[in-house]
């Protein structure tokens, strides 16, 4: 970490581990689970040395026992705690399913509002490098289509800094998912960062010709391409959702209002996938503004392979969303 | 235990069983829809289970719960309500036959996934556990449970951690339709979950005294943080698993077997024999009993429904009040 005029320099990872830390130190309600969260230092490190600085009761390493974690944790949060459970991998959080979809989403409603459910979930998500089917699954989709959840897909430095703090505030489940291509990647971030609203989308770069809707781990290839297409004379405008329950559409609609042409990228399949949801709602409720077809990057529908050329070819690149754009623009 | 605690334990029985009477009529008559789980048999698992605990301590159900409900001191009146889908139902009317929660006694439902309430019992141990209060969480489940994946990972989990946790593995012998023994290779349920480090033991379920007696032993156990403790409770379903099932997988013999132990009726001769309960006591609480599913089903039946309009209530925090 670099500190220059209230600005440094950290990496996704570093930007996580310092809510965490801020979050076990503020509240001793607060605890962290997982498998190999504590001792191991977490998967992709980003817990590491909360075990030597907070303890074992409260950094807690489990079994590779999805379900009955997940579950502890739901019970932990109507016990009176402020559980995060963190999930190796979304690939693993399937073996959660049952916990998150028929447990955490469910409980206030059937009890009549008389539980609240107020647990967080990290959950990594994205391919990584050459992984192979199995590891590489983005599916933060499926949960947003479940009502009672709360999903969030932090894409900056300061969203991954400050969104769990404001996930231990809400009295629901709040599931974090945290791109597993981005931990490694440096940014800005400034010196008294803190809490962030978990509700509605961010405009990230302004712009008249297209608006390109993003999240999570798209966002970045989306700010790629708005360069690309800078340097062409290309206006594009870059939304990053942030949150894919509740999805504001709101920003979305103001944006196609103003450049009236879209495209949306998702890092998953497209058919059924977030990506969908904003072309619907768009066409719902704004098709008279649209001038052109919506264009729509994703993932091609495979399983994603293992070589190298076909993972890249199966995946969604800045490339392509520049090219979608130059197609929507004409 | 005292002649007045075992008359307790008989009351809460008898009231088990006519309100689950009363819940077949009412399901018959179109009343109460959707599935309909009884528990007529297993009474004795209900009353003594629920005579151990304190105020203070947890349970965690399964969808066969109402006699669990029953016995934690929901009253009546709104367990019907919820059954008829009313507002005064002690879920809202929201959850049903399957769903019965009650935050004021600590029940937390009412799950109606097979195991799935075990994680979270294990979840609500470990936070009396992080805060230091002194409450034990009863979890209760059937045999099917112990099939899935979810008890072994939680019984696994509790014991590693040594939780104030009691599971209750509540054995009727049938999963649905399916006999233990054609669903267990090993059909000695207390034998296996003593595999995991936990104390475990298997006791009478048609015998609310002997029921009590090990849940409280289970309870002080796990109380005094000596780790969680696992009780199999053999009992017997008299009727089938649901009001959809025709019960055709059953030999009669066996189910007559069982019926000639018919918890309820066991105790009531214990109680005579002992002097504790005579014929016209009998008929006296019995008459009671009658007058309080009366009442209770009346006044459910008077209770409103929830307006269409807030339909969306319920989902988050957000929408807590409808907007």
């Amino acid at each position: 970490m670099t500190a220059t005029a209230g600005i440094r320099t950290v990496t996704f990872r570093e930007a996580f581990r310092e809510g965490l830390r801020e979050a076990l130190a503020t509240d001793e309600r607060v605890f962290l689970m997982g498998e190999d969260v504590g001792r191991y230092g977490g998967c992709f490190a980003v817990s590491q040395g909360l075990l030597e600085e907070f303890g074992e009761e409260r950094v807690r390493d489990t079994p590779l026992s999805e379900s009955a974690f997940v579950g502890a944790g739901i019970g932990a949060a109507l016990g009176g705690t402020r559980p995060i459970v963190e999930i190796m991998t979304v690939n693993f959080a399937l073996l959660a399913l049952d916990q998150i979809v028929n447990n955490a989403a469910t409980l206030r409603h059937m009890s009549g509002g008389q539980f609240s459910v107020p647990l967080v979930l990290r959950i990594p998500t994205g391919p990584g490098r050459q992984l192979g089917a199995q590891h590489s699954h983005t599916l933060e989709g499926w949960f947003a289509h479940v009502p009672g959840l709360r999903v969030v897909a932090p894409a900056t430095h300061a969203d991954a800094r400050g969104m769990l703090a404001a996930a231990l505030v809400d009295p629901d489940p709040v599931l974090i998912f945290e791109q597993i291509g981005l931990y490694g990647v440096r940014g800005e971030l400034s010196v008294d960062a803190g809490p962030v609203d978990l509700d509605g989308a961010a405009v990230r770069q302004r712009g008249t010709d297209v608006s390109v809707v993003a999240y999570g781990g798209t966002l970045a290839p989306a700010l790629d391409a708005a360069a690309e297409l800078a340097a062409e004379g290309v206006s594009a405008e870059v939304v990053d959702l942030r949150a894919l329950r509740p999805l504001d559409s709101s920003t979305v609609l103001e944006s196609v209002s103003r450049t009236h042409r879209l495209v949306v990228v998702d890092n998953a399949w497209r058919s059924g996938g977030p990506g969908a949801e904003v072309v619907a709602r768009v066409a719902e409720l704004a098709l008279d503004q649209l001038d052109a077809p919506v264009e729509r990057v994703g993932a091609v529908e495979v399983p994603v392979p293992y070589p190298r050329h076909l993972e890249e070819a199966a995946l969604p690149s800045a490339s392509q969303v520049a090219a979608a754009a130059r197609r929507a623009v004409g | 235990m005292t002649g007045a605690e075992r008359r307790a334990l008989f009351t809460t029985m008898l009231r088990v069983r006519r309100f689950e009477e009363r819940c077949v009529e009412l399901y018959s008559a179109g009343t109460i829809h959707g599935f309909l789980h009884l528990c007529i048999g297993e009474e004795a698992v209900a009353a003594g289970v629920l005579a151990a605990l304190g105020p203070e301590d947890g349970v965690v159900s399964t969808y066969r719960e109402h006699g669990h409900a029953l016995a934690r001191g929901i009253p009546m009146e709104s367990l019907f309500a919820e059954m008829f889908g009313r507002t005064t139902g002690c879920s809202g009317g929201r959850g049903g036959s399957m769903h019965l929660f009650d935050a004021s006694r600590r029940f937390y439902g009412g799950n109606a996934i097979v195991a799935g309430g075990i994680p979270v019992a294990v979840g609500l141990a470990l936070a009396d556990r992080l805060r230091g209060r002194d409450r034990v969480t009863a979890c209760l489940f059937g045999d099917g449970a112990f099939a899935e994946g979810e008890f072994h990972e939680s019984i696994n989990l509790a014991a590693l951690w040594r939780l104030p946790l009691v599971f209750l593995c509540e054995n009727n012998r049938y999963a649905m339709g399916t006999a233990l023994a054609r669903s267990h290779a090993e059909t000695d349920l207390a034998l296996r979950a003593g595999s995991y480090g936990v104390r475990s033991w298997a006791a009478d379920g048609m015998d609310a005294v002997a029921v009590q007696e090990a849940t409280e032993l289970a309870a002080d156990t796990a109380r005094a943080g000596a780790g969680p403790c696992f009780l199999e409770l053999r009992t017997y379903r008299f009727r089938a698993h649901s009001m959809y099932d025709a019960d055709r997988y059953r030999d009669r013999t066996e189910l007559e077997a069982w019926r000639a132990r018919d918890p309820v009726e066991l105790a009531a001769a214990a109680l005579a024999a002992d002097g504790l309960l005579d014929d016209a006591g009998r008929k006296e609480l019995e008459e009671a009993v009658g007058r309080e599913i009366d009442d209770a089903v009346r006044a459910a039946g008077a209770a409103p429904l929830e307006p269409v309009e807030d339909l969306t209530r319920f989902v988050t925090t957000a929408t807590e009040d409808g907007s």
